[in-house]
């Protein structure tokens, strides 16, 4: 844990001009709104690329980034983000080219998340992700195949570095485990609106407000809904009830048409969670 | 479980102090655990709580029992091979368990069958599972046929092409076979995509696993179901020699037959454990699948064990003449033994294991798989230092799992050999994959 003291500095420096989560979120639900959170993958079409468009989606009203980190196995993604990453790293995203996308993209006032399946940040080092995450402004990280049961390692890093650390609810969690989660989460937790992996839905089912109203009873303090979510009217009617709505597949298919295209989708959906 | 603070405590990953034998998991040292979205997590509770129960109920142990008599065909033959362990060294003695001998081909079926009975006490209706030779999947379409359940069997598109009569195999089994056209299209790819369907679909479905790796239960319920395999070869070795054996051998892709093979001899330090790996072109080639050699610990697919990973942590493609083996992470429970030195993981290029194949051909009248040519492989190492692991004057000996047929693998090995007209010698990496 050397690295953490020697960053201890940096840290209390950064943690007050660092975008927070929580905050954002706090705020807009005090102006009587739930929040718009986009995903897109790092890499995809480009590095460059990728960071104009999270910069566009903060232009058209997306208050939270969700940046994904490219992996080789990526089992909780459909196929739109599954052949995203895949193009990504086989134009040789590398996984250190996250943090000065944070950087860029974090400058716009946005927090920014970095989500990431475990092995890449096992491989780099919990704790000197951590660090490096917090240098360049990153709010923390969403980690789909990491539950808070095998989170020793993350949650003291995240601690250390005050980052925040989003964990996933499912229709199929029990209320012990919604508690547990819940406890664990710091920043909001993210509400899987569905049995399955991401990419866009016609609907978004009653269960996904209903695990947000148990999630809540089990003590979360801010939770998201995320999956299957692609549409204006999918989006207003979830931000009745959840504190932000994540969008993903419907932004990587969106990109494909463009900048001004994604920036429409985004307008759409922003102008959702304002109804 | 469910009661589990945050950041499970240290506690939980110390090794074992009781019997080797018996250790549970979910960790195994640092290794194992359930790296997995949480929504599998209900399932996996679902299916550690009703294999435990099954376990101590006798009525699902007679069942298992009657099916592996009736069906299966177990008790496997013990058989003593001298032509082959002449090739192996002087003086040595080798017997092969033989698991090729099961129906459907290999020791798959052990898992198999225990793993239906499960669904069926779980109540659900339809299982998934994963194949890169095909020998799980066809497996899994004979269980599933046998006992009335739905089945569903994903196999990279490169895979199917290439193994497309057990493809077939699958469909006559009554079996949907979808080819996965995402990734490397191999068996890691399967697994993905296997994974993805039971997210979906986890309250009818039960995900059929068919290594001992994944997340927990999975590496120690696989392992209990084919510990029968070390049970067996223990005692008709007994029965055979009256001792135990020198070594135990095995090759491990998953790890499911080593681990088989092993569990009954865990906790004898006499004997000699190792299981081969595929050391496909060479490990200096980079084209393999030997994880202890080649790889560092990490996680893929629900577990943390050894892997074959970048520097960034991007999981690398393997590489081996056999399908079985070529896979670039490894069971928990094999990592553990790895690093406590319990046991010792060698690698087996595809050069050698094909030469032990063509031997075992000509000496025994045995065409194995060439999986277990890995093992056999193995065996033929182990003969130059065999001789020096006794001194009381017997015969050194070896225990081979015997672990598939070759039925599966005639036209790779005929072209490898090239015995058949007007077509090239398959060059190792471009191999068909079985």
């Amino acid at each position: 844990m050397t690295t953490s003291q020697d960053a201890a500095p940096a840290t209390a420096a950064t943690a007050t001009t660092r975008n927070r989560t929580a905050a954002t979120l706090d705020r807009l639900r005090d102006e009587g709104r739930a929040a718009l959170v986009g995903y897109l993958p790092l890499g995809y079409p480009d590095v460059a690329g990728s960071v104009a468009a999270a910069r566009t989606l903060v232009e058209n009203g997306v208050d939270v980034i969700e940046l994904g980190l490219p992996y080789s196995d990526p089992v909780m993604d459909g196929p739109t983000i599954q052949h995203a990453v895949d193009r990504a790293l086989a134009q040789g995203t590398r996984v250190r080219d996250v943090f000065a996308a944070v950087e860029q993209i974090a400058a716009t006032g946005a927090p920014t998340l970095v989500m990431t399946y475990w092995n890449p940040v096992l491989r780099y080092g919990v704790d000197v992700f951590a660090r490096d995450l917090a240098q360049a402004g990153g709010a923390g990280l969403i980690t789909p195949d990491l539950i808070p049961d095998e989170g020793a390692d993350w949650i003291a890093a995240s601690t250390a570095h005050d980052l925040d650390r989003v964990f996933l609810v499912a229709p199929s969690s029990t209320p012990e485990r919604l508690a547990m989660t819940a406890a664990a989460c710091e920043g909001f937790v993210y509400a899987a609106s569905t049995m399955g992996v991401t990419g866009e839905r016609t609907s978004v089912g009653a269960q996904a407000e209903h695990l947000v109203s148990s999630t809540r009873a089990a003590g979360a303090e801010r939770v998201c809904v995320g999956l299957g979510v692609s549409r204006p009217e999918q989006a207003a009617d979830i931000a009745r009830y959840a504190d932000g709505v994540i969008v993903g597949s419907a932004f990587v298919r969106a990109l494909d048409g463009g900048l001004s295209e994604l920036a429409g989708v985004a307008a759409g959906l922003a102008e959702g969670v304002r109804r | 479980m469910p009661d589990a603070a945050p950041g499970r405590p240290e506690t939980d990953r110390t090794a074992a102090t009781g019997p080797l034998a018996q250790h549970e998991g979910p960790y195994f040292g640092e290794f194992g655990g359930r790296f997995v979205p949480e929504a599998l997590v209900a399932a996996l509770d679902q299916l550690e709580d009703a294999f435990a129960k099954a376990k101590a109920d006798p009525d699902f142990g007679a069942e298992l029992s009657r099916l592996h008599r009736t069906y299966t065909g177990r008790p496997s033959p013990l058989t003593e091979v001298p032509r082959f362990a002449a090739q192996c060294g002087p003086g040595l003695r080798v017997f092969l368990k033989r698991e090729d001998l099961n129906h459907t081909g290999s020791h798959k079926i052990n898992n198999v069958l225990g793993q239906a009975l499960l669904v069926k006490r779980m109540g659900k209706t339809r299982v998934i599972a994963e194949t890169g030779a095909g020998q799980h999947g066809v497996a899994t379409a004979t269980a599933a046929a046998l006992l009335g359940l739905e089945c569903t069997v994903y196999m990279g598109a490169v895979d199917a092409e290439r193994q497309s009569l057990n493809v077939a195999r699958m469909r006559l089994l009554g079996a949907e076979v979808i080819p996965v056209e995402i990734g490397t299209r191999t068996l890691k790819d399967a697994i993905n995509e296997a994974l993805r369907d039971w997210v979906a679909h986890v309250d009818s479905t039960h995900y059929l696993l068919g290594t001992a790796t994944g997340p927990h239960p999975f590496p120690s319920m696989v392992r209990d179901l084919h510990s029968i395999i070390g049970e067996e070869a223990r005692a008709q070795l007994a029965a055979e020699i009256g001792r135990l054996p020198d070594a135990a051998v095995a090759c491990v892709g998953g790890g499911s037959n080593a681990i088989g093979l092993f569990n009954a001899f865990l906790d004898e330090p006499s004997v000699r454990l190792y299981g081969f790996e595929a050391g496909g072109a060479g490990i200096s080639s980079g084209k393999h699948a030997a994880r202890f050699s080649g790889g560092f610990p990490g996680v893929l697919q629900g577990t943390k064990s050894y892997l074959l990973q970048d520097e960034d942590g991007q999981t690398l493609p393997s590489h081996s003449v056999s399908a079985g083996l070529d896979y670039p992470s490894v069971g928990p429970e094999h990592a553990w033994l790895h690093d406590t030195g319990r046991a010792e993981y060698l690698p087996v290029t595809d050069d050698e294991a094909m030469e032990a194949f063509r031997i075992l051909c000509h000496t025994e009248g045995i065409i194995p798989a060439i999986e277990s040519s890995h093992a056999l492989a193995g065996a033929i190492k182990l003969g130059e230092q065999a001789a020096s692991w006794r001194d009381d004057g017997q015969a050194p000996v070896i225990l081979v799992n015997l672990s598939g047929r070759g039925d599966k693998d005639v036209a790779t090995a005929a072209a490898w050999f090239g015995l058949v007209e007007d077509k090239p010698v398959v060059d190792a990496d471009e191999g068909e994959q079985l």
